[in-house]
């Protein structure tokens, strides 16, 4: 029967089972014919040759029009020769399957041509100079430096919007989850909504009007990081309020048969049980907002000196150290130099947003069972 | 002691206890005579007790169960939690009410018409900017990345929850949020290094073969490299963007598909695409079109890799293939640094801000309302 996993995964799927049948039976006249199951890779492996044969013939250059004639070789004559066989409705059948798992690798190729390009070009400039060192006094002609400074200044911010942003998000979850009822709680429901839609750089935009204009100050680290704080609530407030929906109800039940208050209940019966998927979420939220770039870019400024005081003067963060030594690429003869320092800058973003990613999951998956 | 004024115990309203009962709940739980009169249940406090007042066996309890909701901590906790959430709406409305109030210099002292000019020149004088060719920019990439996107993502949300076997799928899934976990600076980045030379000669390829298409066609261009850092490829990196998102949500919805409709299909005969079209489509359909607005949501507010892959300029121009364009997005980071301490180029920046806040809004708005409904129908 249809029994759900955690990840809401079928346990069971009756159509595989149903084409593992169909397998299994004689064919009879009450099965129309149908292809041999090795007819996709044949038409596979023909669409390929004739495009390889065509390449060629007709001389064409680089590999992309070969590609792009096998695929849409295989996908017309494997539907055709479906059509000839096993009639219309199979045939439609096979091309819908056929797209679907383009789709796929059509979402997936870009994800590994993206992580393959930036580790080889990020790759190449890491160093222990690249890693301890600034970019205060290197000039983009000259090689060395690296992205301490930024590194610091990217954990100093995400560091400081979670303080802000994580128990905001997890109060407000526990108010959606275990008070929530009624017009306010539908209200602050529907704007978690409406906030998670607000660009990022709508929401530095706002800190700057209110913080930066309105007080007239210069660019400074904190600033950046309660716009990564107001990026960062709604996705924890969602992310936590769906952790806190797992605990049975069971459990919050058994405490207050026993008098233990509500709150004490949330305490000490409801957040331990949500704890790792609590972990979980916020790493999430964290990973979220690490890459962020666009509010920094008003809020926060750049600088190649090392900054550690999030309330005085403009900050290095990694993103922007990027955007920075990607705008000095122009125009200068040693352009080579600030691009790769940039690829370096990316990739660690990348790495960092990766682990936390990686962690997060591993996490969710160590603690599963408890979460049950 | 036990100075028990009139107490009905089954509406749990007032109890009376001894005043020096050090831990009040455990008075109260035991059902110990003299509990002190502390406050009024709160009603979800006295749905989570089912019968406040009695004791185990039934019988009213002469001190009573005091709720769970009415002492002091309970009552910090809850102003708390609130509080919380009464600070999101303060935010939104801060955010709408400081924009507002901050882009009125652009309005006022805009010498060209801030809706219908193609052109950004706030920081002169007199100050000459419009919103049109930004507008046109925004929405033409958002439309190209949903065009390019949302049939994908639809396509991989059904391959994850449908087609791959349950191993494969939680391992696949994960590897497709994965790419929503990377940072739109990467994307920008790879599309500026990687896509835009690898795409220049199918761009010509289009332009020459498609220039019938007005859309298609660019007049200028007469080798592969003058191609690239146009609409098309913003809107093909966008699209690349959406796509994690846009599944993450249909996938959840087509895992929802009742069993029975599904195999009502299979019953019938149905193959695998017509039991997909017939059952699990039709149920999707408001997830599909929640999620795709969620995803132009997205679209129309990413900033960095929209300001990485486009040549900037101010004109309303159709031929997509051609260099140039922006978003309201990407005006704002780059427009930024020169806007200086001119107040009017701030002002500018800042409607443009405003103006994509709208938008957004509106857009996220319809797609909860759809989701709205649609739970709505269900339930």
């Amino acid at each position: 029967m249809s029994e759900t996993g955690r990840f809401g995964t079928p346990t069971v799927d009756p159509p595989d089972q149903l084409t593992e049948r169909r397998r299994a039976l004689p064919v009879s006249a009450l099965v129309g014919a149908r292809l041999p199951s090795w007819a996709p890779y044949a038409a596979g492996v023909a669409a390929v040759g004739v495009a390889l044969i065509l390449k060629a013939a007709l001389g064409w250059e680089g590999w992309g029009t070969s590609f792009w004639t096998a695929a849409l070789l295989f996908v017309i004559g494997f539907t055709a020769w479906s059509f000839s066989v096993e009639g219309r409705r199979r045939a439609k059948d096979r091309l819908a399957s056929t797209l679907i798992y383009a789709s796929f690798v059509a979402a997936v190729v870009p994800l590994v041509l993206i992580l393959f390009y930036i580790g080889v070009k990020g790759f190449s400039v890491f160093s222990v100079t690249f890693f301890t060192n600034s970019m205060n006094g290197v000039t983009s002609r000259q090689e060395g430096g690296g992205l301490y400074h930024a590194l610091i200044g990217t954990l100093e911010l995400v560091a400081i919007a979670s303080v802000i942003a994580l128990p905001i998000g997890i109060f407000t979850a526990i108010y959606l989850v275990e008070y929530g009822r009624g017009k306010f709680a539908r209200a602050v429901t529907f704007f978690v909504d409406v906030m998670t839609g607000v660009p990022s750089i709508v929401a530095g935009l706002f800190v700057y009007t209110f913080l930066l204009l309105g007080f007239g100050l210069r660019p400074f680290g904190f600033a950046g990081a309660i716009a990564l704080a107001i990026l960062m609530i709604p996705v924890s407030v969602r992310a936590s309020e769906e952790m806190l929906k797992l605990v049975p109800r069971d459990l919050r039940e058994a405490s207050y048969a026993l008098g233990v208050p509500k709150w004490r209940t949330i305490i000490k019966v409801v957040l331990p049980t949500a704890l790792s998927g609590l972990i979980t979420s916020s790493l999430l939220a964290i990973a979220r907002i690490t890459g962020e770039t666009a509010p920094l870019i008003l809020l926060v400024g750049y600088t190649a000196r090392i900054n550690y005081d999030p309330f005085q003067g403009d900050m290095a963060t990694l993103p922007m150290m990027v955007w920075d030594q990607l705008g000095k690429r122009a125009g200068t003869t040693s352009s080579d130099l600030t691009e790769a320092r940039a690829w370096g800058a990316a990739l660690t973003l990348v790495l960092l947003v990766l682990i936390l990613n990686i962690g997060a999951r591993l996490l969710a998956r160590l603690f599963q069972p408890k979460a049950r | 002691m036990a100075n028990t004024t009139d107490t009905d115990p089954m509406s749990g309203d007032r109890f009376e206890t001894d005043p020096m009962g050090g831990d009040r709940f455990e008075i109260a739980a035991r059902g110990v005579p003299g509990a002190r009169e502390i406050g009024e249940l709160e009603p979800d406090a006295a749905a989570t007790v089912a019968h406040p007042g009695l004791t185990p066996d039934g019988r009213p309890a002469e001190g009573g169960v005091s709720g769970s909701a009415v002492r002091l901590g309970d009552r910090i906790f809850k102003a708390l939690a609130a509080g919380s959430g009464g600070l999101l709406l303060v935010i939104m409305a801060a955010i709408a009410i400081f924009l507002i109030w901050k882009a009125i210099p652009a309005f006022t002292q805009d010498t060209g018409n801030i809706f219908t000019t193609q052109s950004w020149t706030p920081q002169a004088t007199p100050p000459y900017f419009g919103m049109a060719a930004v507008f046109f920019g925004t929405i033409i990439s958002s439309i190209i990345a949903m065009v390019i996107g949302v049939p994908v993502a639809v396509g991989v949300a059904l391959f994850i929850s449908h087609y791959a076997t349950r191993r494969a799928s939680t391992v696949l899934g994960g590897l497709i949020d994965l790419l929503a976990a990377v940072p739109s600076l990467v994307f920008g980045m790879w599309g500026l290094y990687f896509l835009i030379p690898q795409t220049q000669g199918f761009q010509m390829w289009l332009s020459t073969y498609f220039g019938w298409i007005p859309l298609f066609k660019n007049q200028t261009a007469t080798t592969p490299e003058q191609y690239g850092k146009d609409l098309l490829i913003a809107g093909m990196i966008l699209a690349i963007m959406i796509i994690p998102i846009v599944s993450a949500v249909t996938r959840e919805v087509f895992l929802q598909v009742p069993r029975e409709t599904m195999d009502a299909a299979w019953a019938l005969g149905a193959t695998k695409w017509e039991m997909i079209r017939t059952a699990v489509l039709p149920f999707g359909r408001a997830g599909i079109i929640s999620a795709s607005m969620l995803g132009l949501g997205r679209a129309l507010g990413e900033t960095i890799a929209v300001a990485l892959v486009l040549n900037s300029g101010y004109l309303i121009n159709w031929h997509l293939t051609e260099p140039g364009g922006d978003t309201f997005a990407s005006t704002i980071a780059l427009k930024f640094g020169e806007a200086g301490s001119s107040p009017v180029a701030i002002a500018a920046l800042i409607a443009a801000g405003l103006f994509l806040f709208v938008i957004t809004l509106v857009v996220n708005t319809a797609a909860r309302i759809v989701v709205a409904r649609k739970k709505e129908f269900t339930a």
